[in-house]
């Protein structure tokens, strides 16, 4: 098979993994949240999203219905086959996976508010390209809602502010975004950088799974102290009261211009919709946030 | 915590028995209306023209589906909620305009529209944000659709439902609103959470 192929074959399967089937990591993370929920509303809301969460498993449908503007990040080797021919593949396999799954046509020109009908667009499906050594090609596929994208905030905040006024950020951030979001939703922070930048680190942040450590012990414990916080300000489940607002918070940082503090909130919905996958050389494919 | 559950048309003095807290199941008609059809619909209105639907007694549902054609139906794939603080500024005169009873959505609703619904008899439901396949479930058909040149997402789709839920009543008749409650306690909280931050 042609490499322009296989990557639009995959790239059709992790969009429909990805509005299907949550992660087992995001999967567990809600189901502790319905076991720790303390609040009977923030139980119905944590109960009705487990029940819609297997009942699309088993009917291999989207679970929600925002299936997200597309997203891809794709980490291309230098050696890697077919590396011209990436971005005309995962703009196929968009246009596919919205007839074939199907996908709700989210691309919407801003100024005649004309829908494309197909997802895609001016510079979307977005891609955000990193190059690495070797001979394989990994992609992810990262549909965004629009909901939980909404409520992402950037503070430029003052070197002087520092972490405390980071935490703060956060704290705010949250409480100003309440139900919006879906909540128990995902923190992705990032701070450093410029604006674009943080933003950047604080989206990409949100992939990192829900049950791996950040590696860094300092901002472990960052990301444990503002999931308490978060957690401590009862927005609950879907805004409706409750203990469980998030159920993860992912840090990331750059170094920062001297007069500069970018802090970037990015949100993750509950529906936390990732999949990835890794095509080696001679077309093997191996999946990596699903068993397939 | 009460459980409800009402067929559409809801009368005035049903929908004045929910609380906010408790959970309803909503059978009957519903239609999907979000910005666009809330802005054509009062627009209608203000020309003194009908729309293709009376919605004195439904449930008005702040929902995109997905939905696909087979044959000569049209099948729901996905219906959940979308954020409804979009439709906050039309909400109070549609109530007004429409009388709908119950509106369906996620994210909640501010003043005006929990003041219009105290008058004129209405409430606001919660539905899982996100949980697009349980409402599907429970939408057994799409009756007619109205407006597709709004685009999929915006169009008016008149869905019959057999117990759409739970939707935990958020905003009732009676001027309650959970999710203020809500933010004001958070609000409140705000200087203990600053303070406890290292």
């Amino acid at each position: 098979m042609k490499i322009e192929k296989i990557i639009e074959d995959t790239a059709v399967n992790l969009l429909r993994l990805a509005a299907v089937k949550l992660p087992g990591d995001v999967k567990e993370a809600l189901q502790r949240a319905y076991r720790e929920e303390t609040s009977e509303a923030g139980k119905v809301q944590l109960e009705a999203i487990l029940k819609n969460i297997e009942l699309a498993e088993k009917e291999n449908t989207p679970l929600c219905q925002d299936t997200g503007i597309i997203i891809f990040y794709v980490k291309a080797g230098t050696k890697a086959e077919g590396l011209d021919k990436i971005e005309m593949a995962l703009l196929n396999a968009t246009k596919r996976a919205t007839k074939e799954i199907p996908l709700r046509p989210n691309a919407v020109d801003p100024f005649i508010q004309k829908n494309t009908g197909d997802n895609t667009g001016r510079y979307i499906p977005y891609i955000n390209w990193e190059i690495t050594q070797g001979n394989s090609i990994e992609i992810t596929a990262f549909p965004k809602g629009g909901g939980s994208e909404n409520v992402c905030a950037l503070g430029m905040l003052t070197p002087g502010e520092g972490v405390k006024g980071l935490k703060k950020f956060v704290i705010d951030t949250v409480i100003k975004a309440g139900a919006m979001p879906c909540p128990p939703t995902i923190l992705g922070v990032a701070v450093g950088g410029g604006a674009d930048i943080a933003m950047k680190l604080a989206k990409a942040a949100l992939l990192r799974p829900l049950d791996q450590p950040n590696p860094s012990p300092e901002l472990a414990k960052l990301e444990n102290e503002l999931y308490e916080a978060a957690n401590s300000t009862g927005i609950g489940p879907m805004g409706l009261g409750g203990r469980c607002t998030v159920l993860g918070v992912r840090v990331d940082y750059a170094h920062r211009h001297p007069a500069s503090y970018p802090v970037a909130v990015a949100f993750q919905c509950w529906a936390a919709r990732r999949a990835a996958a890794r095509i080696n050389s001679g077309g093997r494919i191996e999946y990596l946030t699903h068993k397939v | 915590m009460p459980v409800f559950k009402f067929k559409t048309p809801i009368s005035e003095k049903d929908v004045r028995k929910l609380k906010v807290n408790d959970v309803l199941y909503i059978s009957g008609i519903i239609v999907t209306a979000r910005d666009e059809a809330h802005k054509k619909a009062l627009e209608l209105y203000q020309e003194g023209k009908k729309l293709p639907i009376n919605l004195e007694g439904l449930g008005v549902f702040h929902c995109g589906p997905i939905v696909k054609r087979e044959g000569d139906k049209w099948i729901v794939v996905a219906a959940g909620p979308t954020t409804s603080t979009r439709m906050d500024r039309f909400e109070d005169e549609f109530i007004k305009a429409f009388k709908a009873r119950v509106i369906i959505g996620k994210g909640g609703m501010g003043k005006k529209t929990t003041e219009a619904m105290k008058k004129y008899g209405a409430v606001y439901g919660a539905f899982t944000g996100g949980a697009g396949v349980l409402a599907a479930k429970a939408i057994k058909e799409v009756k007619k659709v109205e407006w597709l040149e709004l685009g999929m997402p915006e169009a008016l789709w008149v869905f019959e439902a057999e117990e759409l839920g739970p939707l935990t009543i958020a905003i009732d008749s009676h001027g309650n609103n959970l999710f203020e409650d809500v933010k004001k306690k958070a609000e409140e909280k705000r200087p203990r959470i600053y303070e406890k931050l290292l």
